[in-house]
């Protein structure tokens, strides 16, 4: 067996875990739970990348902590909207945020 | 002869573990179980990068992740849980569609994972694991100086990070005024009349 599969896989489980969590929750912060999985899985390949081939070994981790960081930024600004739309609505279910809907 | 391997025997420990909290962090419906999970879940990936031999990553994972973000997280579900939203129940039609197209898209995933070709890049381990993962490594190629496994064979086309290291550093300022844009108190209006 390749040795970086077991790694893959463990970045498609916590992928496909996040994706779901993101269409099954209908807490918002669900939903912002599941982009932090979603953007784990794809870390996990990141660094399993730079791990395995030499012309990634750099790139990997970089990409890697661009992506925590970016994650970090992220969840600031999706609570901030959170918080916000609690305040205005005193609910958090996505399925009450209907205003725009055609 | 089996040889027991220590490391990947820890692997498989922490990566089992790591992927029950993700499905755990999933399939519970109450939300504070499930940012608990959720910190297991962060707490398990940051072991796989230390596994990997990136140390620098796995402590900023340890870092920012499971302090930073995970602190907002629980702020965030500390102001809104409010009984109803504690347990936030969703229907067993939804769930049946959200688990079957996640299955679907595991087994693409897996099969394009066995499809891809790896036997180019499995022979190509590094030629020196221990030298080149350290975060001084890091450090330069976030310093403007060109790294990387070219240079050391004399070839000096090699990226550097600076230009992608300001533009984050420009980012997370936008992100500061924004976020605390966004979260002020705001005056009402209609109060004040």
């Amino acid at each position: 067996m390749d040795p970086m599969t077991p790694y893959l896989v463990l970045g498609a489980i916590l992928f496909v875990c996040g994706v779901v969590c993101m269409a099954t929750k209908r807490n918002a912060i669900g939903v912002l739970i599941g982009v932090e999985l979603v953007l784990n899985g794809a870390n996990v390949n990141f660094v399993t990348f730079s791990r395995f081939n030499a012309d990634f070994q750099i790139e990997g981790m970089v990409f890697a902590l661009f992506v925590i960081v970016m994650a970090a930024g992220e969840a600031a600004v999706a609570l901030a909207i959170v918080l916000n739309f609690y305040n205005n609505h005193t609910t958090v279910d996505v399925d009450s945020a209907e205003e725009l809907k055609g | 002869m089996y040889e027991f391997d220590v490391q990947l025997f820890v692997f498989w420990l922490v990566a089992i573990g790591t992927g029950l909290c993700a499905i755990a962090t999933v399939i519970t419906q109450n939300i504070v179980r499930s940012v608990t999970w959720l910190l297991f879940t962060l707490a398990g990936t940051s072991g796989v990068f230390f596994l990997l031999g990136a140390d620098f990553v796995g402590a900023i994972q340890l870092l920012i992740y499971v302090g930073g973000t995970m602190v907002l997280v629980v702020f965030g579900v500390m102001l809104t849980a409010q009984g109803p939203f504690i347990n936030m129940k969703t229907s067993g039609a939804e769930w049946a569609i959200s688990i079957v197209a996640g299955i679907t898209l595991f087994a693409v995933l897996c099969f394009g994972l066995g499809n891809m070709g790896m036997q180019k890049t499995a022979p190509a381990q590094l030629e020196d694991p221990q030298a080149s993962h350290h975060a001084a490594t890091l450090g330069m190629g976030f310093s403007g100086a060109p790294v990387g496994p070219q240079i050391a064979q004399g070839l000096t086309n090699r990226a550097h990070y600076l230009l992608p290291f300001e533009i984050v550093s420009i980012h997370l300022l936008v992100v500061l005024i924004g976020a605390a844009y966004l979260a002020r108190a705001k005056k009402r209006k209609e109060a004040a009349k």
